[in-house]
């Protein structure tokens, strides 16, 4: 593995099957009287968030402290980030508190990319998602659900098919599920209304279609994407009614999705929007057991990455153009 | 001032010759010149061309001297083998008025190193929305005659009809920086397949392309000439051939950075490589340099746009947009249009000196290599290879997308009405 | 674990001597866990695990009664992890209601600094209150760097540090067997 992990293209399969094999184990943490390991004891996470996001925040601080890290919250709001300081001097504070790991959530694309190859910090740099580039653990905790809940728990997801829809243009979590899942063997398919799919998609390895239902009886998985109302101001769809008419989940669509195929959602949901209630508390969706496993996913990240003087070896089969 | 014997020079990459400088103008050009007291360079092979012009330069005084000053930026274009660049009017104040383009004018005369004509904003505050007084400039000290809101794009349609139109009574022209402002909201990036995959902000081809393609029927309806600011995609140079093949006055400018370098650059999230316009795809690249070849662009344009290191020593979407570009512009041409074939050095010399001076309707500039002309002069040593070292820049910013890449060529001497500027790559 | 061994490590325990041992230390554990009725087989990763499978196999069989057996991973409790790069986690499954309460009986390959025991004791600590803990190994090398023993010995082997000793399994190896062999280099107190 890499020192960082800033993409979910920068994984090869082995480093994914570890990744996930390696949070089954942390994930039976969890169930024990004492739910925290010595592993990281002495090392120090810094949580870098320029935007607010609580549920990733809390997710990785739950991750770090059940691997005895010392963890140190660093929000960008109300603190000397919001009166100019740059990222580089921040992150030459963080440098000289000595963190040993920086997971950072960005509202600018690459902004975790620039952190850890600008030579600022010396610690390794996780990408809690930046812009609407990436989001490598979401992907992660993603295929980790699909994998329990499709392919027994082990290896990879070959041959599944996973239907990703909504704001595929805006999302960061797309994204990351894109390379993972296709690296992982799985075959994507995206859906989202024309103007919410970028241009140059075309080079992506996926199918890309406007047609939800043509696409449900196919789909092992469907990933249901947040989506912003505030899109719908800049003429990416006419209504929220007809967004969700014609790209929302309902119980009739999933009631022609295959028997054992399930509902996925990063959170935090539109219901109403993107899915309704009925489907958004029906026992297919997996959204509640993806934050539990993203809890383990983040764990296994931060071990690997941290747990010993280099992150852990996997052959490194990723692509060359990488 | 003395005499100065340039000896053994190819003229526009011609046989070599000599050239005999007397004052400030061009006395004598042959073989074996004699001169009685005149310093004598030994040319030895390299190439001798007319000053260079860049039609857009920012030289950021007034208002950003952290990032650039008249003074520096001069001796950055000197030593790029510039003597005449186009100060570019988005200074703090902007120079839509008389006395601030009199004031950058001025500066320029007392540099010394280049000679500077300012550029006048087209509307006021580069707001688009109301004309500044462009004759009031045109009228000033400054006597200017190339208009332009650079940095924005004049995309009132109205707006920039009655610009074209007005600035007819003084020969003037209007620059037209095309960006369509609603279809490049938050842009970061060329839109495409890296933009796709790097989630920055894609800014469309056609953004830049729809405006030209306006522009271009608006001045053949209103018979104006008009000119286009760095072409960046191969659709706006189509469009510039069809408007050209159609009789319409337009004139087009590229940047060397666009006839080099392509998005895929950007996946390193370095911020020197943000500009405006975006880096674009090989195709572009290739469609660029075909058209400067063939004539459709008419000349070479460094769009120099200094900033301090703290506007690109951060995140890509924090950052600056823009590149410095006076001192590796023709290093840059030579790479990628003389080595390639597309271009001879006489034709270089049509690109930067004769045609950007036609376009701005310059005296003294851009004129050949022959006696009586002004004696503004550069000399090239093409044999020369070297890596870019932006600590050597004499710009006080170094935001240079070419560090450490070996490129060809350098300037060895720059003369400005017979004063050497530039001796031995170094300013005088 | 060990450096490549210079000249080719020998056997010094075949099959049937590992088999033997197991059915004694099955016999002894009976004999002093009163029937083994409340024990736990804990093993640790990789070999460690074949062998209280093993056992438990044999406790079986001498009792009649079903016994609980499951795996131990101690890699994440290890002292040595900032020594190399992060370590490959194994399976830790403890079997039915838990360690509360019982005694569970940790069972590895080779017993040697007895930093892997201290590991093991630290992990079970995490995961509850045994009533006792006990340590079987199916070969006690020496060289101890803690003060820990085993409470069940396959073989004593005396060794010298240049020495290295190797378990194989049937279940991993193809084979049943134990190795012994010469380090290439002597690093001291490697383990």
């Amino acid at each position: 593995m890499k020192r960082h992990l800033i993409s979910a293209a920068d994984l090869s399969r082995d480093d994914a099957v570890l990744i996930l094999d390696t949070a089954e184990e942390m994930a039976r943490v969890a169930d024990r009287p004492i739910k925290k390991l010595p592993t990281l004891r002495g090392r120090t996470v810094v949580n870098l968030f320029f935007e607010d996001s609580t549920r990733t925040r809390i997710s990785f601080e739950a991750a770090a402290k059940r691997l005895s890290a010392d963890v140190i919250n660093f929000s960008a709001k109300g603190s000397s980030v919001s009166k100019g300081e740059s990222l580089k001097d921040t992150a030459l504070t963080l440098e000289a508190m000595g963190a040993d790991a920086v997971v950072i959530r960005h509202h600018d694309s690459g902004a975790p990319h620039r952190l850890a190859t600008s030579g600022w910090i010396g610690g390794s740099v996780i990408n809690a998602g930046d812009g609407t580039h990436e989001h490598p653990t979401q992907a992660l905790l993603d295929a980790f659900t699909m994998r329990r809940r499709l392919a027994g728990g082990e290896g990879d997801l070959n041959g599944c098919r996973i239907t990703i829809v909504g704001d595929i243009l805006h999302s960061r979590v797309a994204r990351s599920n894109v390379h993972l899942l296709t690296t992982l063997g799985a075959e994507v398919t995206l859906v989202a209304p024309p103007t919410l799919v970028p241009v140059g998609v075309g080079n992506w390895p996926c199918e890309v279609s406007y047609d939800l239902d043509a696409v449900l009886a196919k789909s092992d998985a469907v990933m249901m994407l947040r989506v912003q109302r505030e899109r719908m101001n800049a003429a990416f769809f006419p209504t929220e009614r007809e967004y969700a008419r014609r790209y929302g989940l309902d119980g009739d669509r999933m009631a022609r999705m295959p028997e054992h195929a399930v509902v996925m959602h990063p959170g935090p949901m539109n219901r109403g929007m993107e899915i309704t209630a009925e489907v958004a508390d029906s026992p297919r969706c997996t959204a509640v057991e993806q934050v539990t496993n993203g809890v383990s996913i983040r764990m296994a990240v931060m071990y690997l990455l941290l747990g010993g003087n280099e992150p852990a070896l996997t052959t490194s089969s990723t692509e060359e153009n990488k | 001032m003395g005499k100065t014997l340039i000896r053994g020079a190819k003229v526009l990459g011609g046989e070599a010759q000599d050239v005999l400088i007397d004052g400030e103008t061009i006395a004598e050009v042959g073989q074996n010149l004699q001169a009685e007291g005149a310093e004598v360079i030994e040319a030895d092979g390299r190439i001798l061309l007319p000053g260079l012009v860049d039609l857009h330069t920012h030289l950021r005084e007034p208002g950003r001297e952290d990032s650039e000053t008249v003074l520096t930026g001069t001796k950055a274009a000197a030593v790029g083998g510039y003597t005449s660049v186009h100060a570019m009017a988005n200074t703090f104040p902007v120079a839509d008025t008389a006395g601030v383009v009199e004031q950058v004018w001025r500066l320029g005369k007392e540099s010394g190193y280049c000679d500077v004509q300012p550029v006048g904003a087209v509307t006021v505050g580069l707001e688009g929305k109301k004309l500044a007084e462009l004759g009031a400039m045109h009228d000033s000290a400054a006597n200017v005659r190339v208009f332009s809101d650079d940095g924005k794009c004049v995309d009132d349609a109205v707006i920039m009809r009655r610009a074209l139109e007005y600035v007819k009574a003084f020969d003037g022209v209007v620059a037209q920086h095309a960006q369509e402002p609603r279809l490049t909201e938050g842009a970061q990036m060329n839109e495409g397949i890296v933009s796709a995959e790097l989630g920055l902000g894609g800014w469309p081809a056609v953004a830049e392309e729809s405006i030209i393609a306006r522009d271009v029927l608006l001045a053949d309806h209103v018979g104006s000439r008009v000119h286009i600011c760095h072409l960046s995609t191969a659709g706006s140079v189509e469009i510039i051939r069809w408007a050209k093949s159609r009789g319409i006055d337009v004139t087009a400018e590229v940047t060397p950075h666009h006839l080099l370098l392509t998005d895929e650059l950007v996946r390193t999230y370095n911020p020197v490589y943000k500009v405006n316009p975006p880096l674009r795809t090989e195709r572009d690249v290739m469609a660029l340099r075909e058209a400067l070849a063939d004539g459709t662009i008419d000349v070479v344009a460094t769009d120099h746009a200094p900033h301090p290191h703290e506007d690109k020593d951060c995140e890509w979407g924090a950052a600056a947009m823009g590149m410095v570009g006076l001192e590796t512009a023709l290093s840059v041409i030579q790479h990628t249009m003389v080595d390639t074939g597309l271009l001879d050095w006489a034709q270089v010399a049509d690109r930067m000196s004769f045609r950007p001076a036609v376009i701005g309707r310059l005296e003294g500039h851009g004129r050949p290599v022959s006696v009586g002309e002004p004696a503004n002069l550069t000399l090239v040593d093409s044999a020369y290879r070297g890596a870019v070292d932006p600590a050597g820049f004499a710009s006080r910013s170094r935001n240079t997308p070419y560090e450490g890449r070996e490129l060809p060529g350098r300037v060895t001497h720059t003369f400005l009405r017979g004063r050497a500027t530039v001796v031995d790559g170094k300013l005088a | 674990m060990d450096a490549t061994p210079a000249t080719p490590a020998r056997p010094v325990l075949e099959g049937p001597d590992i088999a033997r041992m197991l059915t004694r230390i099955a016999h002894e554990i009976v004999e002093r866990a009163k029937g083994a009725e409340d024990v736990v087989l804990l093993g640790i990763p990789t070999r460690g695990v074949f062998l209280a499978r093993r056992l438990a196999a044999k406790l079986e069989e001498i009792t009649g009664r079903s016994v609980l057996v499951g795996s131990l991973d101690i890699t994440m409790y290890r002292d040595d992890l900032r020594l190399g790069p992060a370590r490959t986690l194994a399976r830790t499954d403890i079997p039915g209601d838990g360690i509360e309460g019982r005694v569970v009986l940790l069972v590895d390959d080779v017993l040697f600094s007895g930093r892997t025991i201290r590991a093991a004791l630290d992990a079970l600590n995490d995961i509850g209150r045994p009533r006792a803990v006990q340590l079987a190994v199916l070969v006690d090398r020496g060289h101890r760097e803690l003060p820990i023993r085993a409470d069940y010995v396959g073989k004593n082997l005396p060794t010298s540090l240049r020495e290295t000793v190797k378990v194989q399994l049937a279940e991993e190896d193809g084979r049943d067997a134990v190795l012994l062999g010469v380090k290439q280099t002597t690093p001291a107190g490697e383990r």
